[in-house]
């Protein structure tokens, strides 16, 4: 099952709800509640990112057997130093976003925690993509 | 401690989900206006206060499971908020007081966060 979601740039009211309809569809799936919980907090930074540094996007994520698997392309500017901007606190947020409750540079940070895998493909001036994977136990599905 | 005796802590108007006030225990608590720090930290059964109302607020809350919000400084949620949030069961109080005063006063009246802030 693959399920598409259009992110646009810097709308922070529809901002979020990929994750949140995701959360809501692995409920529905009976998926284990910490997992779940893994999966949409991922999700989530990663939706924002696109938001607010990627131009806007899309998030792609497919159900499969033995993982989840999550998908986000932008056309955006691009990670210059994607070593640099995983650092805890690293941040090139504008003051106008940090008053928005974003910008403390845990993103990506959180997003590796609750990953089992992630893939950072970036090159400045393309786009970034981000691949997340979360691995299922069998029966779990 | 229950919901109801946070709002009357700190002395806050509850906005949504009054019918919970009786049964919603908190255990903790977590101020921030960094949705990613909330993010990082937040554990299980926890109060958020926060200066901060967007619909981002709701949403990170619905993404934790954070049942109660408080917003600090008399700050007021949109009515865009306040539909969120009860579609999700999630209460919101508003207070007077600042963000150290409330989340002092409830350190005070006993809620002492170790549960939340787990060093990772
Ligand atoms: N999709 C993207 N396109 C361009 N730059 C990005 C993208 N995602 C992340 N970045 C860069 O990496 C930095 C760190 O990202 P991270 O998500 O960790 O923190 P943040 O978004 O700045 O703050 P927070 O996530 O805590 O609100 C960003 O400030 C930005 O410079
Ligand atoms: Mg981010």
């Amino acid at each position: 099952m693959l399920i598409e979601y259009i992110i646009p740039r810097m709308d922070f009211s529809a901002a979020g709800k990929a994750s949140t309809d995701m959360k809501r569809r692995l409920t529905q799936l009976g998926l284990p509640v910490a997992l779940i919980k893994r999966i949409a907090i991922a999700m989530y930074e990663a939706e924002m990112n696109v938001a607010i540094h990627g131009d806007g996007g899309k998030a792609e994520v497919e159900i499969l057997e033995d993982c989840i698997s999550t998908r986000f392309t932008d056309k955006g500017p691009g990670i210059a130093d994607i070593e640099l901007a995983m650092q805890e606190g690293f941040s090139t947020a504008s003051e106008e976003i940090r008053n928005m409750g974003f910008g403390a540079g845990m993103g990506l940070p959180n997003m590796k925690r609750n990953a089992d895998e992630l893939i950072i493909q970036s090159e400045p001036g393309r786009g970034t993509t981000v691949i997340m994977r979360f691995k299922l136990q069998t029966g779990e599905l | 401690m229950r919901a109801s005796a946070i709002a009357h802590v700190l002395n806050a108007e509850v906005i949504t989900c009054q019918e919970l006030a009786d049964d919603l225990e908190i255990i903790t608590a977590c101020g921030s206006d960094m949705m990613s720090d909330v993010i990082a930290f937040v554990k299980d059964r926890v109060a958020l206060l926060t200066g901060l109302t967007n619909p981002q607020v709701i949403r990170t809350a619905e993404l934790m499971d954070i049942r109660l919000i408080i917003f600090v400084r008399g700050k007021k949620p949109s009515s865009e908020m306040i539909q969120m949030a009860k579609e999700q069961s999630i209460m919101l109080m508003s207070t007077q007081d600042s963000m150290f005063i409330a989340c002092g006063k409830l350190y005070q009246a006993g809620i002492m966060g170790d549960i939340a802030y787990q060093a990772r």
